[in-house]
């Protein structure tokens, strides 16, 4: 079992979050709108506090935010907010300020998040994703 | 020379037209539509309309040629990751960043994204000048060369009003380099008498500020 904090409480990272928690895993979610809570609550029977899980309303550039998230014992840090750029520069606090162990960053530009991947960084890239199963789709059988 | 700037507000609109005063060849980079239009109207061809922390954007600008690329856009992860790009990807040598939140600067250091600029400290330091409530202001920090300036009020009775320049015990690697006294300024001699009330500028090795401010603080 490990300690994961997840960045941005957004369609991902929330289901993110409820998998971990669901697998065992200690989960918490650093989100600057306390709305965002209400997609970790969303269809559950309990409340994601009475699941086991960590909520906190902070700026995710924000070093008190992070800190009271978590960071300074997370073993697995996974930046998600809908912002590429932020999500690089987070990631990099991550690695080098805190020195999480692991970290995961989600980029929608595939050109920087090949690059980043480079540098290595553990670079998720949506888009890319989306461009391949387009583009099996559409040469798969049954495909025009 | 050639100088790519990314973010056109105010700071980099101006730059960019005091550049290109200065007949250096510059390209900016504003990913406003509105803005972009604006700017266009005055600086044609200059101006390029894009997200300036996307790779295509920053080559279609020819980043690989630029020998300075400026990141002034509002949003300092921006401008980091912009930096951060045109040194590690392009080679890019010089670069010069604002900082917006000068709580973000620690993410510029820790980046080893320098220099960076903040207006909001630039101003701070200004007032800290004019307003006579501090003993100690930092002028100048070069981490670089390893060399700050710092301005110190002598205080009544410290140990050094009253002493002439070369009769104060400063710590090896700091130097009296200026005098400030009756709305005038001067460099010292040896025999300089140092009054109170006198402020006076010392260049310094960075860790040595305690050792030198100890000497103009009145004794407690």
């Amino acid at each position: 079992m490990s300690f994961v904090l997840i960045v941005g409480s957004g369609r991902v990272g929330s289901t993110v979050a409820r998998k971990l928690l669901a697998g065992g895993h200690e989960v918490s979610v650093l989100d600057g709108d306390p709305l965002s809570h209400e997609r970790l609550d969303a269809g559950q029977e309990t409340t994601w506090e009475a699941a086991g899980g960590r909520f906190t309303i902070g700026q995710a550039i924000e070093r008190d935010a992070l800190v009271e998230a978590g960071i300074e014992s997370a073993d697995v840090f996974i930046a998600a907010t809908n912002g590429d750029n932020t999500n690089l520069t987070i990631a990099q606090i991550a690695q080098k300020m805190f020195k999480v162990p692991r970290v995961l960053v989600r980029v929608m530009d595939p050109a920087r998040a090949e690059w980043y991947s480079s540098q290595g960084m553990e670079t998720i890239c949506p888009t890319s994703y989306a461009v391949e199963m387009f583009e099996k789709a559409l040469v798969a059988p049954g495909g025009k | 020379m050639y100088a790519v700037v990314i973010g056109g507000g105010k700071v980099g609109l101006n730059l960019t037209r005091e550049l290109l005063a200065k007949g250096t060849e510059v390209t900016l980079i504003e990913s406003r539509r509105d803005r972009y239009l604006r700017m266009d109207a005055e600086l044609g061809f200059v101006v390029q309309y894009g997200d300036g922390t996307e790779l295509w954007v920053l080559e279609r600008a020819g980043i690989q040629r630029a020998d300075l690329v400026v990141a002034v856009t509002g949003d300092d992860e921006d401008n980091i990751l912009i930096c951060q790009v045109a040194r590690d990807k392009y080679q890019v040598e010089r670069f010069i960043s604002r900082v917006n939140n000068p709580r973000n600067r620690q993410y510029f250091e820790l980046l080893d994204i320098r220099p960076a600029f903040s207006a909001t400290d630039l101003i701070l330091r200004l007032i800290e000048h004019e307003v006579p409530d501090y003993g100690l202001i930092h002028l100048l920090d070069l981490p670089d060369e390893q060399l700050e300036v710092i301005e110190i009020v002598v205080c009544e009775g410290c140990r050094a009003a009253g002493l002439e320049v070369q009769q104060l015990e400063l710590p090896e690697g700091s130097i009296v380099i200026s005098v400030l006294r009756d709305e005038g300024g001067f460099v010292p001699k040896g025999d300089t008498v140092i009054n109170a009330g006198d402020e006076v500028l010392v260049c310094l090795d960075p860790g040595l500020e305690p050792q030198v401010t100890a000497l103009f603080e009145a004794a407690k």
